[in-house]
């Protein structure tokens, strides 16, 4: 099993003929993917062909792309002008998970389109995230598959790079990971640690869950008092920024210390208090799950 | 204030005067005034005004009056004195370039008004006090009921009802809560059109007369609503930020200078500040935060690396690269590109994995770099390399 998606996965690519969507439907094809669809608007009718011979239609709206393809899942490479706009088309067209890579959008329109999301019953990851991976099944965004292998670790994170530094760790030293998540660096997201948590819970072949958390907000906190009440998994933590100055954005957009709140110190306090094991460099994150595991 | 619930996003802050105009702009009553750059400026405003003035420090700092950055003058030759005392002035390491020269108000009574993004309830949230006029963490902290918070459902806006309500928490009498009610809903209406992460009115004052003004204006705008709002960039104070993060800004690049010794360029701002930690954990102080970001091309590489360079604390940089969608081998050309066309003092330590290594690794090779592949490696190397320097 894996999370949020898998096998079952028919993914529409909302904006299939840009330079970062072309460039990721092939490598999303690669890794298994069944990309069943693309969508530009304007460019309905022609067709994106991937390798061995595979193409992909196109279409000027989602809610065709859905109709003729069945499609349940979409990813958004749109400019961020564009792209709260493209994530409330998915939703209204019924798509159930929308993942949002579009780097940049304003917090106030995200705020509109979130509670729009909410309404229609669907799902978002991102946006400003790198989306996420279930090795040899599936993967929605950017994260580079030959990093990953299949496994029982969950790994969920509100950054990219740091998230390929773990996993790739983790596969170097022969642990698999069911499904790989960046949930995104924006004060505004559609899906936290807690929903992460609670669907690594429900599936079975998750059996430990690495947990990477920035300075900024309090999410990792409310998802350390979550996990001990309701989790039943181990979970390895880490937080990047413990030498940030209160303050001063770290390019991501949430990763800024308001007031007294959201500091490194405060979230690595949680997490011990909680009873995730905390590792103080991203190298003891391979050791602590490996202790965990039993192995 | 209100950052205790988490103003989100990158934002950019703007001086009082200019947060004046933005409300003035749709139709909230504020003081008349004029911004000066020197004391015969500001004697001028003073004079024009007539009456008795405040003459104000323009920075991005609180604390602007404790500090002796507003005074108030009765006639335009003390006003050009004040002016001659504040421009120039050091605010919390900022130095004052501007004054605001602004009328002089009877003040009955100080209230707070702010509006900002939640990131717990991702929406807009109100927040209000009776007791304005001073830092309102300070009133959350004591006197928590005296604040009311509200929130904004942004679909709809801020509903008549909903401004009413802050406007009565506020004032008993109806007529001062009739003019309340306007101006919260004027200052819902700059927030967003502004694209605002935050925008506040402390105090908002009742003249002797009556009338409810606001006498100081804090706004922040979110970097990510400027691109559709070109016009708000020209706000931007670049003379209240490091040469260096300019130069960054303009290269595409997020960029925070620190004061340690050991330059750090990095994709990705999570991997950034973990390589930041690692050089405190290896007993060495970074210089500073650098994200080049994504799909980085070589000309974003040799912008950063000038960047680092031109600090003369920097004694090692290290580059710590996991290519994804960065190709480690534009990174490598870069680093090639920028040491071939400027001279660049302290040695510089690399790690490239990922995407297009094996190239890089090359590139690297044959103009005489040798490139690390664990993170841990480079950064205790780096370290070591400062101490030594």
């Amino acid at each position: 099993m894996a999370v949020f998606i898998d096998t079952e996965t028919r993914l529409v690519v909302q904006g299939i003929t840009g330079r970062d969507g072309s460039f990721h439907t092939l490598q999303m094809a690669e890794s298994g993917t069944r990309v069943v669809a693309g969508v530009t608007p304007g460019k309905g009718g022609q067709v994106f062909e991937i390798e061995n011979g595979g193409r992909v239609p196109i279409f000027n709206t989602v809610d065709r792309a859905v109709k003729e393809t069945g499609a349940n899942t979409s990813v958004i490479y749109v400019p961020p002008a564009f792209a709260a706009g493209a994530i409330m088309e998915a939703a209204d067209a019924g798509i159930a998970f929308i993942v949002a890579i579009t780097e940049g959008i304003p917090v106030l329109e995200m705020s509109k389109a979130n509670a729009f999301v909410r309404d229609r019953g669907s799902r978002l990851l991102g946006p400003n995230c790198p989306g996420l991976i279930s090795p040899g099944k599936a993967k929605v965004g950017i994260i580079p598959a030959q990093i990953t292998t299949p496994g029982p670790v969950g790994v969920v994170s509100r950054s990219g790079t740091l998230t390929y530094e773990a996993v790739d760790q983790l596969t170097r030293a022969g642990i698999g990971q069911t499904t790989c998540i960046g949930i995104g660096g924006d004060p505004i997201i559609g899906t936290n640690f807690i929903d992460c948590l609670s669907a690594f819970r429900d599936d079975r072949d998750t059996e430990a869950i690495v947990m990477i958390g920035e300075i900024g907000g309090t999410d990792e906190q409310e998802a350390a008092t979550w996990a001990k009440e309701n989790l039943g998994k181990p979970v390895v933590g880490f937080i990047a920024g413990q030498t940030a100055p209160p303050g001063r954005r770290m390019g991501h957009a949430g990763a800024i210390i308001s007031g007294s709140s959201g500091t490194a110190e405060e979230k690595i306090r949680s997490f011990k208090d909680n009873g995730v094991a905390v590792a103080t460099r991203p190298v003891e994150i391979t050791d602590l799950i490996k202790e965990s595991l039993g192995i | 204030m209100a950052q205790s619930i988490g103003v989100g996003g990158e934002r950019m802050d703007i001086h009082e005067y200019q947060a004046k105009e933005l409300f003035r702009a749709v139709g909230i009553p504020v003081p008349a005034g004029e911004v000066a750059t020197t004391p015969d400026e500001a004697a001028r405003i003073a004079q024009e005004l007539g009456g008795t003035v405040v003459v104000k420090a323009q920075v991005h700092a609180g604390g602007r009056g404790k500090a002796g950055g507003v005074k108030l003058a009765t006639h335009a030759d003390e006003a050009r004195e004040h002016a001659s005392n504040i421009l120039g002035m050091e605010i919390k390491g900022l130095t004052v370039g501007k004054v605001l020269v602004t009328a002089a108000e009877e003040i009955a009574s100080e209230a707070y008004v702010g509006v900002l993004v939640d990131r717990r309830t991702q929406s807009p949230v109100f927040m209000v006090s009776p007791e304005g006029g001073i830092d309102i963490e300070e009133v959350a902290a004591t006197n928590p009921d005296a604040i009311l918070r509200l929130h904004v459902d942004p679909r709809y806006g801020l509903l008549r009802h909903q401004a009413y309500r802050l406007a009565d928490f506020l004032y008993s009498d109806p007529k001062l809560a009739k003019q309340a009610t306007r101006i919260v809903t004027l200052l819902y209406r700059a927030f967003t059109a502004n694209s605002c992460s935050m925008a506040e009115i402390n105090p908002l004052i009742v003249t002797a007369d009556g009338e409810v003004k606001a006498i100081d204006a804090k706004v922040s705008i979110d970097d990510s609503g400027l691109r559709g709002l070109p016009a708000l960039e020209t706000l931007r104070d670049v003379g209240a930020e490091p040469a260096s993060e300019t130069k960054a800004r303009e290269a595409d690049l997020s960029f925070v200078k620190l004061d340690g010794d050991v330059g750090c360029c990095v994709n990705g701002a999570g991997l950034a500040m973990a390589t930041m930690d690692l050089v405190k954990y290896y007993g060495g102080e970074p210089a500073n935060f650098l994200d080049i970001g994504g799909s980085s091309n070589p000309d974003k590489v040799v912008a950063a690396l000038e960047i680092i360079a031109s600090d003369p604390n920097v004694k090692a940089i290290l580059f710590n690269i996991f290519g994804g969608i960065t190709r480690c081998d534009d990174v490598a050309r870069g680093i090639v590109e920028a040491t071939r066309t400027t001279r660049i003092d302290p040695p510089i330590v690399i790690r490239l994995t990922g995407t297009n290594e094996t190239e890089a690794m090359e590139i690297l090779n044959q103009a005489g770099f040798s490139a690390f592949t664990s993170m841990d490696e480079v950064v205790e190397r780096a370290v070591q390399l400062a101490a030594e320097a």
